[in-house]
């Protein structure tokens, strides 16, 4: 019977993405259970997991292409788009709730003119929300660019965002 | 001769300035010609004091806090190196009130010694736990952590032994240890001090847990919001692999352990223990169906035992000192320490270590000191986002894991939130509702669907008046029981626990807006 589409083929793929892409899974692909690190890996390197990787992933680690694509989409770590050059993870959870996270998160959300999961037009900054960082004891907490941020205030942000601007 | 200095580089202390801490000291001896080691430790928990800066003089440790970079020349000035008086200065570390009265068995090391020290670990009796397992049979040590009463700290608090003693019993080629370090709920933050703080303890446990059943590979589930953790462990692993702690032959004896951390990505629901070993198998993080129990049928289809991290760094201390030691601590079913963390807005956050049995209201005052802001206490929400709202009525609920379900409330991971009068209690339970939403696996439907009806209906309640107010509440602890009744997994069955807590103790809060403008 012939098939509409030859699975086998692999659709045309960028060649930053290919090479990427095949260095982690050629690293990472024994490992049992690999996906998960490996969507580490290529999101490490790439910044993003690409759509147009994920037929390369599937073939790489013997997995269909929708069981990559359903894995990639599950976890909020992983991204499918680019990120902005800042990414600002927000704390939502209850103990930064009871410190003010309410009132931050419309500060932030104010001032870049964005909401969650978007990225300021010029690209410098994409909000994220994270629900609890473990930095508890010192609510509102956030994490820009993995760096901690503990006892976060409206002031604060500003003073980091002005920082950044200049 | 050099002197010792501790900064600590504990995430919450980072997150407060450690580094440039750190930075500013080591900068300021070299100028002043000053011979310092600069030690970076975990955290002693007490974050209201971060940057702790502790100097090592020869009466113990004396302590100085919270440090900024800035007041790091005055303290030079104030002879700080030979704890000289300064605002700052806080006196001899294990005299402060807050430290002295806890209870510390599993968090014994965290704070004092240099994690990335195998030396520092073992000189502080690191290690004498998996020495004696070494010398003992699998199921000796099974029976060790039986006799403790060690159950789960993770949430679900089954005993640990029990899990054990079935992981032990299953046939095998393969058998796998996993350490559950997604610690996901809100308010808790003990696994990563441990984690950061002592990581050692963490894999000796686990190397005990895997001669006990016999299993020799490990795996911690690493949650990707702890890069800091992820660094530690790392670092601790291959100490412990170079000396012959981990490998093909544990100590020499023949017995193989492997160790390895994963992370994971972002999914609340991983720290279910059959969505996390879904995950660790490279799946979508879905729950699933029990029996057949992970400790018979886990990872990769074999034998799995599977612990959160306070559990395992719980083991050593048992075999190190005897299962009646650690018993003998605690009340009931409850035996041993819980480390309980002080969360919100409390004046005083930070870990505490206690055996079972201190009330809520010892922790939230007398360690706590109040609310950070000053005003009345409303609302205490502990063990996670799950966890009920207690009222200031039931203060006086000790911790014990019967004496939480007996209130309506649970345990969970010791994560204590507490919250102010200014909190808006119907939010409280509309988030926890957006939560379930958020981070449903979406495998049954209670749960999937229940929780975005759950959110529209105290939608309802809110924008209407007094009559459909009471019909939506009426449906919404229908809803409510469906998913208690109906949900497989804790997500779905707890998430109305916040919710009914909030109805029942906090109804004013439900009055709508379309109420308050008819009064």
């Amino acid at each position: 019977m012939k098939r509409a589409i030859d699975i086998t083929v692999l659709p045309e793929i960028p060649e930053n993405i290919r090479t990427a892409v095949l260095e982690v899974t050629t690293r990472l692909k024994a490992m049992p259970g690999a996906l998960l690190p490996v969507l580490h890996g290529v999101q490490g390197a790439l910044g993003y997991v690409p759509a147009d990787a994920v037929p390369l992933i599937a073939r790489e680690l013997n997995l269909s292409r929708a069981d990559v694509h359903g894995v990639v989409s599950f976890y909020h770590f992983f991204r499918q788009q680019p990120a902005g050059r800042h990414l600002i993870y927000l704390c939502r959870a209850e103990s930064c709730q009871a410190m003010g996270a309410v009132t931050l998160e419309k500060h932030i959300r104010g001032r870049l003119a964005i909401d969650f999961h978007q990225t300021t037009a010029d690209g410098a900054y994409t909000l994220e929300p994270v629900y609890c960082l473990g930095n508890c004891a010192c609510s509102p907490a956030m994490m820009i660019d993995g760096d901690l941020k503990g006892r976060m205030t409206p002031e604060r942000f500003d003073a980091w965002l002005d920082a950044e601007a200049t | 001769m050099s002197v010792t200095v501790y900064v600590p580089i504990d995430a919450s202390a980072l997150s407060l300035g450690a580094e440039a801490v750190a930075k500013a000291i080591a900068t300021e001896a070299t100028r002043r010609g000053c011979d310092v080691r600069i030690v970076r430790n975990g955290s002693r928990g007490m974050y209201w004091l971060e940057p702790l800066v502790e100097v090592e003089t020869a009466d113990g440790r004396v302590a100085y806090g919270p440090v900024q970079a800035a007041d790091v020349p005055s303290l030079f000035d104030a002879d700080f190196l030979h704890a000289g008086q300064h605002a700052l200065a806080l006196g001899p570390t294990e005299s402060i009130p807050y430290l002295k009265r806890q209870q510390r068995l599993t968090f014994a090391r965290v704070g004092i010694v240099d994690p990335r020290s195998l030396d520092d670990y073992r000189a502080h009796g690191g290690y004498r736990g998996l020495a004696k397992a070494l010398r003992m049979g699998c199921i000796d040590i099974v029976q060790a952590v039986l006799d403790a009463g060690l159950r789960g700290r993770g949430g679900a608090a089954f005993p640990a032994g029990i899990k054990w003693k079935t992981c032990l019993d299953a046939p095998a080629e393969q058998k796998y240890i996993v350490c559950n370090a997604d610690e996901g709920d809100s308010g808790t933050f003990s696994d990563r001090m441990i984690m950061e703080g002592d990581p050692f303890v963490l894999i000796e446990g686990m190397t005990i847990a895997g001669l006990a059943v016999a299993a020799t590979r490990g795996y911690i589930y690493l949650r990707v919001e702890y890069p800091h953790a992820q660094r530690a462990l790392l670092a601790a692993i291959a100490a412990a692999e170079a000396a012959g702690f981990l490998g093909d032959s544990v100590c020499g004896s023949g017995k193989a352990f492997h160790l390895e951390v994963r992370m994971a990505g972002g999914a609340y629901i991983c720290g279910e223990e059959t969505s996390l070993l879904e995950s660790l198998e490279g799946k979508r993080g879905q729950v699933r169906f029990k029996p057949p129990l992970p400790a018979i049928e886990g990872l990769f289809g074999k034998p799995t035992v599977i612990n959160n991290v306070v559990t395992l760094a719980s083991v050593p201390i048992i075999l190190d000192q005897g299962a009646g030691y650690y018993r003998d601590y605690g009340t009931g079913k409850s035996r041993g320490t819980l480390p309980i963390q002080l969360a919100g807005n409390l004046k005083r956050t930070g870990l505490v270590e206690l055996a079972f049995g201190a009330t809520l209201r010892e922790l939230i005052d007398d360690f706590g000191g109040g609310t950070a802001s000053g005003r009345p206490l409303r609302a205490v929400q502990v063990g996670g986002p799950l966890g009920a709202y207690i009222p200031p009525s039931r203060l006086d609920t000790p911790i014990d894991y019967e004496a939480f379900a007996a209130i309506g409330g649970m345990l969970g991971h010791g994560g204590v939130v507490v919250f102010d009068d200014t909190v808006d209690m119907a939010a409280q339970a509309r988030y926890a509702m957006e939560f379930c939403a958020i981070e449903s696996c979406g495998k049954c439907t209670p749960c999937r669907i229940g929780s975005t009806r759950g959110v529209e209906v105290i939608d309802r309640m809110l924008a209407g008046s007094a009559n459909e107010r009471e019909r939506n509440e009426v449906l919404l602890r229908d809803l409510c029981q469906t998913m208690i009744d109906g949900s497989l997994c804790a997500l779905g069955g707890m998430a109305p626990f916040p919710v009914l807590s909030a109805l029942d103790h906090f109804h004013e809060d439900f009055a709508g807006a379309a109420d308050q403008a008819a009064h």
